[in-house]
C-alpha cells in the first residue's frame, strides 16, 4: 500500500476499520467531527454500522452494549464530551469490556474553546470516572503513529478486556500528513470472546455482564483482580521513545503534538552545543516511570524539563518517577495556545544558564 | 398426577429479593413465560437497569447485560445493532430509571424506531433508594422527598410516558397495562407477548408500560397496594393501546 494524504481524524477512522472495528457510535463535537463523518461514510462501505447517538452519554452506552456482544467498537469525542463519557468508561472498566475511546482534546475547563490542548491528561490517566480503575492511554504524535497506535489500542482492549483511550488534540485531529496503512496481523483478530452476551443459542447457561456486586468481600476480590490486570498492563504495555538522549545531560519530557515541537527545539539546542534530548511517553498510562528514572540515573541527568499544553499535569508523573533525584522544571501553555519552537528553545537555554534577561 | 401449572423455564429457579406484594415478581414471570412460549430464550439478551430490578439478571433465564442508570435503551441499541437480527433484545426498567434520568435514551430509542422491546414498570416511586418522588409520582403522593405530598407548584406534574412516546412517529407499539388483578395480569401478558412478537416481525420500537405496586414505600399492605393502583394510578394513567402502527410497515 502506498502513502495517502489524509486528515488526522480520518486516519483514526480508517485505522480502526483496518483493525477490524466495524461499529462506531458517535456524536458531533469540534475538533473531532471529521472522524464521525468519516465513519458515517466509510462504515457502510465495509458492511459495518455507524450510528449517531443523541448524546455522548448515549454513545458510550451504545458502545457498552456492542462491546457486551463481543464486537470491536469505538466512539470518539473531545474534552467536554469526553467528560460525559466518563461514567460509561467506569462501567466498561468494571465490567471488563473492551472498547476504544478517542479524545481529540481541546482547550478547557468548561466549554473552553476548540483549539488544541493537553489539559485532559489527569482525566484520562487517573481513571477519570468513579472507582478504582485505569484505562490504557496511547498518545500518538504523528499521523503515521495514529495508524499504528489505533490498531494497538484494539489489540490491548481485547487482550486485557479493558477500555483503551486514544488521546490526541486539535492539531493531530485537524492536520494532514501522508500515511501508509498496513495490513493487520492475523493474531490481531484472534481474541476469543466466550464471555459475550450474544444469546446462548445452545451454548450453555446464560451469561451476565455487570459491574454490580452488593457483597463487600466479593467486590473487593473483583477489584483485586482488576488491579492484577493493571499490574500486568504496567509490566507489558509501556511505550516510550527517546530522541538524542544517548549523551544528554538535560532531558525534555513531552508527548503528542508538543513532542514534535520539542524535537525541533532539541535540534536547535544541539546545534548550539547543548547536550539535550527528548523523552516521549507514548503510553501515558502505564506511564514510563521506571524508564525515565533509570535514564536519569544512568545519564546522571542534570535537569529535566516537562513541556505540556496544560498548566502542568504530566509533570506530576515525571516528578513521581524521579522521586527528587533530578530537578524537574515545567513549561506550559494552555487555553489552546501552542508553544513555539523558540519558546521551548529559550526554556532549554534556561536549564543551562538559569533565568535569562 | 397431571401437572396443571409449572414454573416457567424463562426464569431461573431461585428466590427473588423483591418485597412481599411487589408486582415485579408477576411481571418477571410474564416476561419469562412469553420468552418461553416464543421459544426465544436462547435468542434473547436482556438489559437490566438501575433500581429494584437491577438484579433481574439473577432471575431471567437468558443472557443479560446490566446498564448504567437510565441508559438501558442505549445499551440495548448497541446490542441490537451488532447482533444477528434474530436476536431479541429487551430492557426492563422502572419509572425512575426510564422516565427521569433515562428520558433522553428512551425518547431517542423510540424516535429511531429501534427494534427493541421495553418493559417499563411504573410504580410511581423510587423503590430501591427508599421511596423518593419519581416523575410518575401522583399529585398529593407522600414520598421521602415530598413529605407533605407532591404539589404541582413546587414539584410539577406527573409524566404520562406512554402518551408522550406515542406522539413519536418512530414508536411502533405502545400499550399501558396493569397488574392489580388477575384479568389485568392476563391482559398484561398479551401486551408483553405482542411487544416481543413485534420485534420478531421487525416492526420497530415496542414498549409496554405496566402499572405496578410498591407496598414498602407506599406504606400500604399488599392488598391495599393493589387497590391503590386501581383507585389512584389507573385514573391518572389510563390503560390501553396508545400506538399500534409501524412506520416500517407490517414487518417482513
Amino acid at each position: 500500500m502506498g502513502k495517502v494524504l489524509m486528515k488526522g481524524n480520518e486516519v483514526i477512522g480508517e485505522s480502526a476499520i483496518k483493525a477490524g472495528c466495524h461499529y462506531f457510535f458517535g456524536y458531533p463535537i469540534t475538533p473531532q467531527s471529521e472522524l464521525v463523518a468519516y465513519m458515517a461514510k466509510r462504515l457502510p462501505e465495509v458492511g459495518g454500522l455507524f450510528l449517531q447517538a443523541e448524546s455522548e452519554v448515549s454513545a458510550i452506552n451504545m458502545v457498552y452494549g456492542a462491546a457486551s456482544a463481543g464486537v470491536r467498537v469505538m466512539t470518539s469525542s473531545s474534552s467536554p464530551g469526553f467528560s460525559l463519557k466518563q461514567e460509561g468508561i467506569s462501567f466498561l472498566a468494571a465490567a471488563n469490556l473492551p472498547a476504544v475511546i478517542v479524545n481529540i482534546a481541546r482547550g478547557g475547563p468548561g466549554l473552553g474553546n476548540i483549539q488544541p490542548a493537553q489539559s485532559d491528561y489527569f482525566q484520562v490517566t487517573k481513571g477519570g470516572g468513579h472507582g478504582d480503575y485505569y484505562t490504557p492511554v496511547l498518545a500518538p504524535s504523528t499521523l503515521q503513529e495514529i495508524v499504528d497506535l489505533t490498531q494497538e489500542a484494539f489489540r490491548i482492549a481485547d487482550q486485557y478486556r479493558t477500555p483503551v483511550i486514544l488521546l490526541g488534540d486539535g492539531v493531530l485531529g485537524q492536520m494532514m500528513e501522508p500515511v501508509e496503512f498496513k495490513e493487520t496481523s492475523e493474531e490481531m483478530h484472534l481474541f476469543e470472546k466466550d464471555w459475550a452476551t450474544t444469546g446462548t443459542v445452545g451454548d450453555g447457561p446464560p451469561k451476565t455482564i455487570t459491574s454490580l456486586d452488593l457483597n463487600d468481600v466479593s467486590l473487593e476480590e473483583r477489584n483485586r483482580k482488576l488491579q492484577e490486570k493493571y499490574e500486568t498492563i504496567k509490566d507489558q504495555e509501556v511505550r516510550v521513545e527517546s530522541y538524542k538522549m544517548d549523551d544528554a545531560i538535560y532531558g525534555i519530557v513531552a508527548y503528542g503534538t508538543v513532542a514534535r515541537i520539542v524535537k525541533s527545539a532539541v535540534d536547535r539546542a544541539r546545534e548550539a552545543g547543548m547536550k539535550v534530548g527528548l523523552i516521549r511517553p507514548i503510553s501515558l498510562w502505564p506511564f514510563p516511570s521506571s524508564y525515565i528514572r533509570k535514564l536519569s540515573e544512568q545519564l546522571q541527568l542534570n535537569k529535566l524539563l516537562t513541556v505540556e499544553m496544560s498548566a502542568g499535569q504530566m509533570v506530576e508523573d515525571v516528578r513521581l518517577s524521579v522521586e527528587g533525584i533530578v530537578p524537574v522544571h515545567f513549561y506550559g501553555r494552555n487555553g489552546g495556545v501552542i508553544p513555539t519552537v523558540d519558546e521551548i528553545y529559550q526554556e532549554i537555554l534556561k536549564l543551562k544558564y538559569g533565568v535569562m534577561v | 398426577m397431571k401437572a396443571v401449572f409449572e414454573r416457567t423455564s424463562g426464569l431461573i429457579d431461585r428466590e427473588t429479593h423483591y418485597c412481599p406484594g411487589c408486582t415485579h415478581g408477576i411481571i418477571h414471570r410474564l416476561v419469562g413465560e412469553v420468552l418461553e412460549e416464543l421459544d426465544a430464550l436462547e435468542q434473547t439478551v436482556g438489559v437490566a437497569s438501575v433500581g429494584c430490578s437491577v438484579l433481574s439478571y439473577h432471575y431471567f433465564n437468558c443472557d443479560m447485560t446490566q446498564a448504567a442508570h437510565g441508559r438501558a435503551p442505549a445499551v440495548a441499541t448497541g446490542l441490537k445493532r451488532v447482533l444477528p437480527k434474530e436476536r431479541l433484545i429487551f430492557t426492563y426498567q422502572g419509572d425512575g430509571d426510564l422516565a427521569s434520568i433515562g428520558m433522553g435514551e428512551i425518547v431517542h430509542a423510540a424516535a429511531r424506531g429501534e427494534n427493541i422491546t421495553v418493559i417499563f414498570v411504573n410504580n410511581a416511586i423510587y423503590g430501591m433508594t427508599g421511596g423518593q418522588m419519581a416523575p410518575t409520582s401522583l399529585l398529593g403522593q407522600k414520598t421521602a422527598t415530598t413529605p407533605e405530598g407532591r404539589a404541582a407548584q413546587t414539584q410539577g406534574l406527573p409524566i404520562r410516558v406512554s402518551e408522550m412516546l406515542a406522539t413519536l412517529d418512530g414508536a411502533s407499539y405502545i400499550e399501558r397495562v396493569s397488574t392489580h388483578d388477575v384479568p389485568h395480569v392476563i391482559k398484561a401478558k398479551k401486551a408483553i407477548k405482542k411487544a416481543f412478537q413485534n420485534q420478531k416481525d421487525e416492526k420497530g420500537f415496542s414498549m409496554v408500560e405496566i402499572l405496578s405496586t410498591c407496598p414498602t414505600n407506599w406504606g400500604l399492605n399488599p392488598e391495599e397496594s393493589m387497590q391503590w393502583v386501581k383507585d389512584e394510578m389507573v385514573p391518572y394513567y389510563p390503560l390501553g393501546v396508545y400506538k399500534d402502527h409501524s412506520y416500517k410497515g407490517d414487518g417482513v
